[in-house]
C-alpha cells in the first residue's frame, strides 16, 4: 500500500514536471531557434534576451489596446523583428562589434520596455489582459500519462516543437538552407556567387527577432498575462547557451531547451513544496549552473560556423 | 576578328592607390589572353570589375559590341563571365555539389536537388576531363581537385569567358599539364580564357595574346608568337630583367641546423615525416625538392615548433630544439617564413607596421613604458616598406589590402629583419612576379653571404635549382636522395619526386 503511494506519487511529481519543463522550454526553443538563422549566417546574436523583452512589453500592449491575445502575440513578434533590425544595422551595415552591439541592445530594450510600460500603464500594470490559454490536442490529450504531459499546451509551445523539424529542413534541405549556412561559412564565396551578404544576414536577424518576440509574448501573454519590468530576466542568454549547447542546429536546441526548461521546471517544484531548506536565491541559480555545467562539458569538437561574429564590409 | 568583350579607359581608385587607372582591354572569341603585371599591378582588380565584385570608377564594358553593367557577379554569370579567384572561393565544410548549389538559379524552393547537380557534375567532368567526386567534401580535397571544384563551378553556370586568375601558383608541374589540357578542350568548345600569371614561360606555352600590366596602366597588348620571355619581362618591369643569375659562392661556416632521424605526424594524425635526417650549414641554401603534400608542411612546421615531433632530435647550433617552444626557438635564433601566409604568417586584418612589430612587440624599443612605442614602430615599417620596395600608400594599410606579391614581401621581410641564424623558408615565391622574385632570391643570397643557414622548401624546381647549393629530394616523408644542382640530368631528379628511384646519400 506504501510502496503504490509513493510510485504514484513519484509518477504525478514526473508527468507534472515534464509538462512543465515542456511550457519553459518554449520560450527558450523559439528564442534559439531564431538564433539559429543568425548563428548560421554568421551573426553572434547577444541580442536574444532584448528582442524577447520588447516582444513581451508590445504583446501586452497589443493584447491589452486591441483586446486579442493573437493581435499581441503579431506585434511582438514584430518589435521583436524591429530589435533584430537595429542588431542588424549596427552588426551587418556599420560592422561594429557583435557582442557589445547586442549587449548594447539588451540595456536599451530593458529600459524602453520599462519607460514605455510606464507611460502605457501607469505606475499599476493591468490586472487583466486578454492572454493566451491551454488548447488541449483532441483525443490526443486524452492518451493516460503522456497526454497531460504533450497535449495539453499552449498553441504557441506546438508552434514551436513543429518549426524544430522545419527549420532543419530549412537549413539543410533547400537551396535557401545552402544560401545562409554558405554566407555564415565563407561570406567571400557566397559574395562570388552574386549572392547579397547582407541581404541575406539581415533576413536571418529579422527571423530571429521575430522569433524571440514570440517567445516574450509566449512568457508575458501565456505564462503570466502581465508585463512586468525585466521580466525575461535572462532567458534570452540562457537560449543562447541552449544554441551552443545544441552546437547550432534545430535538433540540438530542441534537447539543451528542453534540459534548460527542466531545470527551470525541477527548481520551481522544489520551490514550491518547500521541501528543502534551500534559500531561493540558490534554487533560482539552477538553470544557469546547469547552463555552464553543460557549457563546460559537453559541448564536445563542433565548431561554429566559421564566419560567426564576423562583419563582412566590402569596398565595391 | 571576332571580338567578344571590350573593356574602356577602366579606373578604379583606392583611396591614394590607383590599381586601375585608364586600362583597356579586348578579347576575342576562342582565344586564351593572357594578362601579365608585377604584383599590385591591377591584375586582380580589373578582374573582379569585369566579374562584378567591384564597381569601376570610370570606364565602360561591352560584351558583344553592347555596353553591360556588371553591377554583381550574378550579372556576370548571366553574361557568360565565371572567373576562378587567385584564392578560392568555396566552403570547406560543404560537399562540391553543395558547393556548386549555392545560388544557383532554377532551384526548386523546398528541396535540394543534390543527385541532379551531382549528374551533372559528373558529366562536366567527363567533357573536359576534370576528375572530382561531386559527393566529396571539399575541405579533404588537394589544392589541385579544388581548383577543378572552381572550374566546374563556373562551367555550370554556363561561363563561356573563363577567368583564371593564377591558377597555376598552386599547382604541382604534373597538375598544369591537366589544366592546359582542360583549357585547351575548353576553347575547342567555344570557349574563350582569360589567363593570369607570373609564370613567362607558361603564358608562352598556351596563350595567343598578352596584355602587360604596369602600375594600373596597360603597357601594350601583343600576340604570343611574336614576342619573347625576355620582352615580356621587360614590358612587366619596365627595365632588363635576368631571367637567371649567378649564384653567390660562399665560404660553409660551421654545421647550424640539424635534423636526426626525425618523425612526425600531419593534422590528421597520419605519418608525415619518416625519418628525416640532414644537416644546414651556415652559409648555405639546402634546397628541399618536391610535389606538394610529400610531408614538407610538416617537416617545416615541426623545425619551427607547430608540430609535435614524434621522435628523432633537432637542434640549433648543438642546442636540442625538442621541448622549446616556437616562441623559445625564435628567441635563440630560429625564423620561419610558412607557406600559408595569410592562414598562420600573417594576421591580415592587422596593419603591415603591426604585422613587422608582432615578434618583438614585448621588446624594447617595440615597447615604452609597458605602452607600445607607436613612433618606432611606424619607422620601423617605413624603413622596411622602403627596402623591400612594398607597394603600399602608408605602413597603417591592413595587410589584407595588400597584393597578394606584396604581402609575401612583408612576411619575409620580418623573418628576415630579425637576424635569425637559421631561416626555414616555404615556398617564398609563389604567386610572386619575376621582379619580386628575383628580389626575394637576391635577399636570400644576401642573407647567405652573411652565414645564415638558410632551408628552402619550395615545389617550384626551377626555384630550386636556381637558388640551392644542395638539394634534397623529399618523397611520402622520406628523403628520396641528394645532389648538387647541374650536376645529375632533370629526368633523374623527376624520378626521384616521383618515388620511383631512390639515392643512396
Ligand atoms: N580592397 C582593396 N582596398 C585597398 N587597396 C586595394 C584593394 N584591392 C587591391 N588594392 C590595391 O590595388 C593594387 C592592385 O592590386 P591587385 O590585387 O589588383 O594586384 P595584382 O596585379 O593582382 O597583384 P598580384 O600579382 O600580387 O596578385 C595594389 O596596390 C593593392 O594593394
Ligand atoms: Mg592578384
Amino acid at each position: 500500500m506504501m510502496g503504490l503511494n509513493v510510485s504514484l506519487f513519484s509518477l504525478l511529481f514526473l508527468s507534472g514536471w515534464i509538462a512543465s519543463s515542456i511550457r519553459l522550454m518554449t520560450i527558450l526553443l523559439l528564442g534559439s531557434l531564431g538564433a539559429v538563422f543568425t548563428a548560421r549566417s554568421g551573426i553572434t546574436n547577444i541580442g536574444i534576451e532584448g528582442m524577447m523583452l520588447m516582444g513581451s512589453f508590445v504583446a501586452v500592449w497589443g493584447s491589452y489596446t486591441f483586446g486579442n491575445p493573437w493581435i499581441g502575440v503579431l506585434l511582438g513578434g514584430m518589435a521583436g523583428a524591429l530589435v533584430g533590425l537595429i542588431l542588424g544595422v549596427l552588426s551587418i551595415s556599420v560592422g561594429s562589434n557583435q557582442v557589445v552591439s547586442g549587449t548594447i541592445i539588451n540595456l536599451f530594450a530593458l529600459g524602453l520596455t520599462s519607460f514605455l510600460s510606464a507611460v502605457a500603464f501607469g505606475t499599476s500594470a493591468p490586472s487583466q489582459v486578454p492572454s493566451l490559454g491551454i488548447v488541449p490536442v483532441p483525443l490526443l490529450s486524452k492518451i493516460p500519462f503522456f497526454g497531460p504531459i504533450l497535449f495539453q499546451h499552449g498553441l504557441l509551445t506546438y508552434f514551436a516543437v513543429c518549426l524544430v523539424p522545419v527549420v532543419w529542413w530549412i537549413m539543410y534541405k533547400t537551396p535557401t538552407g545552402i544560401i545562409i549556412r554558405a554566407v555564415g561559412e565563407q561570406p567571400e564565396a557566397a559574395d562570388t556567387l552574386g549572392i547579397s551578404v547582407p541581404l541575406v544576414r539581415y533576413s536571418c536577424v529579422l527571423v530571429s527577432g521575430f522569433l524571440s518576440g514570440i517567445g516574450g509574448a509566449f512568457l508575458s501573454l501565456g505564462q503570466l498575462s502581465v508585463f512586468m519590468e525585466n521580466m525575461i530576466a535572462g532567458k534570452g542568454y540562457i537560449a543562447l547557451a541552449a544554441l551552443v549547447l545544441g552546437k547550432w542546429s534545430p535538433w540540438g536546441v530542441l534537447g539543451s531547451s528542453f534540459l534548460f526548461g527542466a531545470a527551470d521546471a525541477l527548481q520551481l517544484r522544489i520551490q514550491s513544496m518547500g521541501l528543502l531548506d534551500i534559500p531561493v536565491e540558490f534554487l533560482q541559480m539552477l538553470p544557469y549552473v546547469a547552463a555552464m555545467v553543460a557549457l563546460a562539458g559537453f559541448i564536445g569538437k563542433a565548431a561554429p560556423p566559421a564566419s560567426m561574429g564576423k562583419p563582412y564590409i566590402k569596398s565595391r | 576578328m571576332d571580338t567578344l568583350l571590350e573593356m574602356k579607359n577602366i579606373k578604379k581608385y583606392f583611396g591614394e592607390v590607383k590599381a586601375n587607372d585608364g586600362i583597356d582591354l579586348d578579347i576575342q572569341r576562342g582565344e586564351i589572353h593572357a594578362i601579365l603585371g608585377e604584383n599590385g599591378a591591377g591584375k586582380t582588380t580589373l578582374m573582379n570589375i569585369l566579374y562584378g565584385l567591384y564597381h569601376p570608377d570610370q570606364g565602360e564594358i561591352l560584351i558583344k559590341g553592347e555596353e553591360v553593367q556588371i553591377s554583381n557577379p550574378k550579372v556576370a554569370l548571366h553574361l557568360g563571365i565565371g572567373m576562378v579567384h587567385q584564392h578560392f572561393m568555396l566552403v570547406p565544410p560543404f560537399t562540391v555539389a553543395e558547393n556548386i548549389s549555392i545560388g544557383l538559379e532554377g532551384q526548386k524552393l523546398y528541396k535540394l536537388d543534390l543527385v541532379d547537380i551531382e549528374d551533372r557534375v559528373r558529366e562536366l567532368s567527363q567533357k573536359y576531363g576534370l576528375e572530382v567526386d561531386p559527393k566529396a567534401k571539399v575541405s579533404q580535397l588537394s589544392v589541385g581537385v579544388q581548383q577543378r571544384v572552381e572550374i566546374i563551378k563556373v562551367l555550370y553556370r554556363g561561363a563561356e569567358i573563363l577567368v583564371l586568375d593564377e591558377p597555376t601558383a598552386v599547382l604541382t608541374p604534373q597538375e598544369v599539364k591537366e589544366l592546359f589540357i582542360v583549357l585547351k578542350n575548353f576553347v575547342v568548345d567555344g570557349g574563350t580564357v582569360i589567363f593570369i600569371s607570373h609564370k613567362l614561360k607558361e603564358i608562352m606555352e598556351i596563350t595567343d595574346r598578352v596584355t602587360v600590366l604596369r602600375n594600373g596602366t596597360k603597357i601594350s597588348t601583343v600576340h604570343t608568337k611574336d614576342t619573347s620571355e625576355k620582352e615580356l619581362a621587360r614590358m612587366m618591369v619596365g627595365k632588363e630583367v635576368l631571367l637567371k643569375y649567378e649564384k653567390v659562392e660562399t665560404k660553409k661556416f660551421e654545421k647550424v641546423l640539424s635534423l636526426k632521424d626525425v618523425y612526425c605526424k600531419n593534422v590528421k594524425g597520419l605519418s608525415a615525416v619518416n625519418g628525416v635526417s640532414f644537416d644546414v650549414y651556415g652559409g648555405e641554401i639546402l634546397g628541399i625538392a618536391g610535389v606538394d603534400g610529400n610531408g614538407q608542411k610538416e617537416l617545416a612546421d615541426v623545425i619551427s615548433g607547430i608540430n609535435e615531433i614524434d621522435s628523432g632530435e633537432i637542434s640549433l647550433n648543438g642546442q636540442n630544439l625538442n621541448e622549446l617552444s616556437p616562441y623559445e626557438r625564435i628567441c635563440i635564433g630560429l625564423g620561419y617564413v610558412p607557406d600559408d601566409r595569410r592562414g598562420v604568417g600573417l594576421l591580415t586584418p592587422f596593419s603591415i607596421s603591426m604585422n613587422l612589430a608582432i615578434k618583438h612587440i614585448s621588446q624594447q624599443p617595440y615597447k615604452k613604458y609597458g605602452l607600445l612605442n607607436h613612433a618606432y614602430i611606424e619607422q620601423n615599417a617605413k624603413e622596411i616598406i622602403a627596402e623591400y620596395q612594398v607597394k603600399t600608400p602608408s605602413g597603417q594599410v591592413p595587410v589584407s589590402n595588400l597584393s597578394g606579391g606584396n604581402q609575401q614581401k612583408v612576411l619575409l621581410a620580418r623573418e628576415i629583419s630579425c637576424q635569425p641564424q637559421a631561416l626555414v623558408i616555404s615556398q617564398p615565391t609563389r604567386g610572386l612576379d619575376i621582379g619580386a622574385m628575383e628580389f626575394i632570391h637576391k635577399t636570400l643570397f644576401r642573407k647567405k653571404s652573411d652565414g645564415t643557414a638558410i632551408l628552402l622548401i619550395s615545389s617550384d624546381l626551377d626555384e630550386i635549382l636556381e637558388v640551392s647549393d644542395r638539394v634534397l629530394v623529399i618523397y611520402e616523408g622520406t628523403i628520396m636522395g641528394e645532389f648538387i644542382p647541374g650536376l645529375i640530368p632533370i629526368e633523374e631528379i623527376g624520378l626521384m619526386m616521383a618515388g620511383v628511384v631512390k639515392k643512396e646519400r
